[in-house]
């Protein structure tokens, strides 16, 4: 189907975060992703969307999970993969961003997938680089098909994401999932609430229209969805929180606190868990409430949806007429 | 001092005289001999022209004192390929600049006499204007061993600080000031609580979560400040806030002065014109220290130079170069060049009828030479002829492939400005005339 149907979705030659996007092009987004589970899970997953294109994955924080669910996306739509894993201390202080992205715009990819640990780094690289630029998490600042591959498992579990009351609770102040999930569930009409102990919590958070809570039961009474951060094992050690048994105690998912939530609420994660943590064994491997694998799945099917418009996009630029020259 | 002493005869007419120092606001002449001011007054060369080998008519427009900038940060020694003194020294006399106050950062710290000495020989011989040292108040800046602050003071340094590096420890800070009372030495301290901003690049607030940059909150300059103040109440100190940002330090130093305690503030003129919101999309030329606050503490700023309760205004002049600037916003260094836009943004409160002229120029000229004890800011018979011929109304956009600094890094890139700086004079010498409309 996608093949017949190449009508443009998104406006812009990037996808930088949630921030910017307007609601048809998020669920233009979706509804493509969509199309691609099912293609996923035929015995064919080839299409032609990104025949001849080049995707390089330039990865500067090692991401197992985002990067092969990039590359596999890439391959299922026939482009070329080619994955970079930049060490952060194999970059010399000598070359800066900006000259990777130089040397890397040479090789001419189509499409550029970034993850750094930098906020603003993948916007940076996309106003120095010809191709298309994909971020794929940038510091605390975006993780955009994250949110997007969240917002398909809940609309193909409940159906629906307006309306839909959605607690994330852990690590906000560092976690760029939880900024692109804040921004696109409040625009698709989802009640966002946040909970964390207040040294997780940034800033002025309560101005991003969500509510905020510090009590973990309060915050998941009546919650359809319960979205877990995963807490850096560096930040429990007395930094931001006295111990990951005390974290546990109070902010650990297990099936007390979630009796709270609304009957039958389900429960996601973007992975990797510390399961004792932030969550409960149990909880994670429960299939009838946990949709972490599904979110995996996902993954796949929303960044080949990402991939699919952003090339229509580049389909586009190459045909426009080049001036008089 | 850095040029050579001119000889002969340079005579000023048709200008408008402005001495903070003096108070002084009226059109009249002014005449240089052997580079000092022999003579000023508002009948000068009025009914006969001057028969000096060398007149300028101003036209009417500025003659005032040359600037004394109290913060500028070059690269020498260390780091020549952002700023020598030669070239930090080009930017200044295109600002109107004419005394460059110089941080001891630099590779080596200057926190030695022969340091000191060496920065003002090499003054000497390659900068076009006068260049007064600071040296450390610290060994290595590193907050732990003060420096030989009566040596260094012997050897010309004009105060002591860290630059942009905070004293951490209360008890070094303390012994310190102590022992630079004993000296009568001025202290210029850098307010920003060094555990709380550890690498925070941003003020906090919702923009800077929106951003998802690591952030410190602008009261990690308070803090310092009132630990500060308690501590020159201790040990009777001279002490000079190098620059401060927030409402809140400015309240703690309005009522520190009004108790009767030595302490005087700075303002960066970024931190005057430009808020958070300036960073945009992580626009590193706007990375600076302390960083750029919110909307309410930069007016704050606006009020406090306004009021007095800021005493100076300064560049906080801090070269980086394409390697230091082209990162993510996080990795990028701190600072912005400013000499060469200190004068047309203290002139924007002017033309926005935030503060009278005569008030802004006090606060480059008259009173940071004051505080230093520098010979230079005034317009009085017999002081040395620094001085700055300032078109206040010449439009103008910023433009870094304009500047003369070596770097480029300014916050103001684009930026339209009204007003700056026409000609400037080092001891009688011309050391700057901006090209095309000269005013000879």
């Amino acid at each position: 189907m996608t093949s017949a149907n190449r009508s443009p979705i998104l406006k812009t030659s990037h996808l930088l975060g949630i921030e910017g996007l307007s609601v048809p092009e998020a669920t233009g987004l979706l509804d493509l992703g969509e199309s691609y589970v099912a293609q996923s899970r035929a015995s064919n997953k080839k299409a032609e969307a990104l025949e001849g294109r080049t995707l390089i994955n330039l990865f500067f924080e090692a991401s197992t999970r985002t990067q092969s669910s990039f590359e596999l996306a890439g391959k299922r739509l026939g482009a070329d993969v080619l994955n970079m894993s930049v060490k952060t201390s194999s970059v010399s202080k000598g070359e800066t961003l900006i000259d990777t992205a130089s040397t890397l715009n040479a090789m001419r990819p189509d499409i550029l997938v970034v993850r750094h640990q930098d906020s603003g780094a993948a916007e940076l690289l996309s106003r120095k680089l010809d191709c298309s630029v994909i971020n794929a998490g940038d510091g605390a600042h975006e993780h955009p098909t994250q949110a997007l591959l969240d917002a398909l498992t809940i609309r193909r579990r409940l159906g629906r994401i307006e309306g839909l009351i959605v607690a994330i609770c852990g690590d906000i102040l560092h976690s760029r999932v939880a900024r692109s999930n804040i921004r696109l569930l409040a625009m698709l009409g989802a009640r966002v609430r946040l909970i964390a102990p207040r040294t997780l919590l940034p800033a002025e958070a309560d101005r991003f229209g969500v509510e905020i809570f510090t009590d973990m039961k309060q915050g998941l009474a009546g919650a359809d969805i319960v979205m877990m951060l995963r807490l850096q094992l560096e930040r429990m050690t007395g930094a931001f929180v006295p111990s990951s048994r005390e974290y546990f105690r109070f902010y650990g998912l297990d099936r007390e606190k979630l009796s709270h939530a609304k009957p039958g609420a389900l429960v996601m994660h973007p992975g990797p868990m510390n399961r004792g943590v932030e969550i409960a064994s149990d909880i994670a491997d429960d299939l009838d409430v946990s949709l972490i694998a599904e979110q995996v799945e996902m993954g796949v099917a929303i960044r080949m949806a990402v991939l699919d418009a952003l090339a229509r996009g580049l389909a586009r630029n190459e045909t426009e007429p080049r001036g008089m020259l | 001092m850095t040029p050579s002493g001119k000889t002969g005869r340079l005579a000023f007419r048709n200008a408008r005289l402005i001495d903070p120092a003096s108070g002084l606001d009226t059109k009249g002449g002014l005449l240089v001999e052997n580079g000092r001011i022999a003579d000023i007054g508002p009948r000068l060369f009025n009914d006969a022209e001057p028969r000096d080998p060398e007149v300028i008519d101003c036209k009417g427009l500025v003659l005032a004192p040359g600037l004394i900038d109290c913060r500028v940060f070059t690269g020498e020694p260390g780091s020549e390929h952002r700023e020598s003194l030669s070239s930090a020294s080009e930017a200044a006399a295109a600002g109107g600049v004419t005394t460059i106050v110089t941080m001891p950062n630099t590779n080596p710290v200057i926190d030695e006499p022969s340091l000191v000495d060496f920065i003002r020989r090499r003054a000497q011989a390659t900068a076009k204007v006068h260049v007064a040292p600071m040296a450390a108040l610290t060994q290595g800046l590193n907050g732990e061993v003060m420096t030989e602050i009566g040596l260094l003071k012997e050897a010309g340094a004009v105060a002591f600080t860290d630059g942009d590096r905070t004293v951490a420890n209360a008890r070094v800070m303390r012994r310190a000031l102590s022992y630079a009372a004993t000296f009568d030495a001025l202290v210029a301290g850098h307010a920003e609580d060094p555990e709380l901003v550890a690498n925070a690049a941003i003020t906090e607030s919702e923009f800077a979560t929106r951003l998802g940059l690591p952030a410190a909150p602008a009261l990690a300059e308070a803090i310092i400040v009132e630990r500060d103040i308690r501590l020159v109440e201790l040990t009777g100190a001279r002490y000079h806030f190098g620059q401060i940002s927030t409402r809140a330090a400015l309240d703690a130093i309005t009522a520190a002065k009004r108790s009767g305690l030595p302490i005087t503030c700075g303002v960066a003129a970024h931190h005057l014109l430009l808020n958070e919101l300036d960073v945009r999309s992580y626009y590193t030329f706007r990375k600076v220290k302390p960083p750029l606050r919110s909307e309410a503490d930069r007016a704050a700023m606006v009020e406090g130079v306004a009021s007095g309760a800021i005493d100076v205004i300064v560049s906080s002049h801090e070269p980086q170069g394409a390697d230091t600037k082209r990162q993510t916003f996080a990795s990028a260094a701190f600072g912005a060049v400013g000499l060469e836009t200190l004068l047309p943004a203290a002139l924007n409160l002017f033309h926005d009828g935030q503060a009278g002229l005569i008030h802004i120029l006090a606060a480059l000229t008259s009173t940071p030479a004051r505080l230093l004890g520098l010979q230079a800011g005034s317009l009085a018979k017999g002081m040395p002829a620094d001085l700055v011929l300032i078109d206040t109304d010449e439009p103008f956009v910023v433009d870094e492939r304009d500047l003369h600094s070596r770097a480029r890094n300014t916050a103001f890139e684009g930026r339209k400005f009204q007003g700056r700086a026409r000609m400037t004079f080092v001891s009688g010498a011309c050391v700057f005339t901006r090209g095309g409309k000269d005013a000879r």
